[in-house]
């Protein structure tokens, strides 16, 4: 089984896309309602992702 | 003043004509087993497999892409497989709730751990992130589960 390094970053934003798409796929009804949603999800994650990041940044001083 | 109490009798006046026994619409509201079991076993064992026989062939494979993907990255990443440990609430929430998480990749899980792939817990940012990958792939099994069961009982197309 090949190792593999992931940045914190790298991992987050793999994490994810992988949770969109199932959040996306399980919750709503229409194909296109799906889409819409796991959309929003992934870029509510990467919007949290990058907030909390500079927040921690700020934050060590 | 006056307002809350129209609202009490309100209250107790709905309380009143509920029903007191189980009737024909709540018998109608828990779905025999075996209409949504084979699914959601097939579910487990299998990510997306629930999907699939139930005829949601595209799903289905998006949840298996997703599921499998994250489960293998995880153990690229040599994350640890959580074994259930009791001890303070903690301990056993953590390890406990782990190990069900990554039971619930069905397949998966018996196969790395037949085939020698759990790993122990070792330091280090990228093995703490594998670890999550492999009980959020479980996790995401559940959801997919629960979504098949639904899609069983007529609850959603």
């Amino acid at each position: 089984m090949p190792k593999m390094n992931l940045s914190h970053f790298e991992a987050a934003v793999l994490f994810a896309l992988f949770a969109s798409v199932v959040l996306g796929v399980i919750t709503k009804r229409t194909d296109a309602e799906r889409l819409r949603y796991g959309v929003r999800c992934f870029v509510y994650f990467l919007a949290a992702l990058i907030g909390l990041g500079w927040l921690m940044h700020f934050g060590h001083g | 003043m006056q307002g809350v109490g129209v609202r009490r009798c309100r209250q107790i006046a709905k309380l009143e004509t509920m029903p007191t026994t189980p009737t024909k619409a709540a018998a109608e509201a828990t779905p025999p087993v075996s209409k949504w079991a084979p699914a959601v076993l097939l579910g487990w064992l299998i990510p997306g497999g629930g999907h699939f026989l139930l005829k949601r062939t595209g799903r289905g494979t998006l949840l298996l892409v997703t599921v499998l993907s994250m489960f293998l990255l995880g153990l690229m990443m040599r994350g640890a497989m959580f074994q259930p440990q009791t001890g303070d609430i903690l301990t056993t929430i953590i390890y406990c709730g782990g190990f069900l998480g990554d039971l619930a990749s069905g397949l998966l899980y018996l196969l790395a751990t037949w085939l020698g792939y759990a790993q122990a817990d070792v330091a280090g940012h990228v093995h703490d992130y594998g670890t999550k990958f492999l009980v959020a792939a479980g996790l995401m099994n559940v959801l997919a589960m629960v979504d098949a069961y639904e899609i069983a009982t007529g609850k959603k197309d």
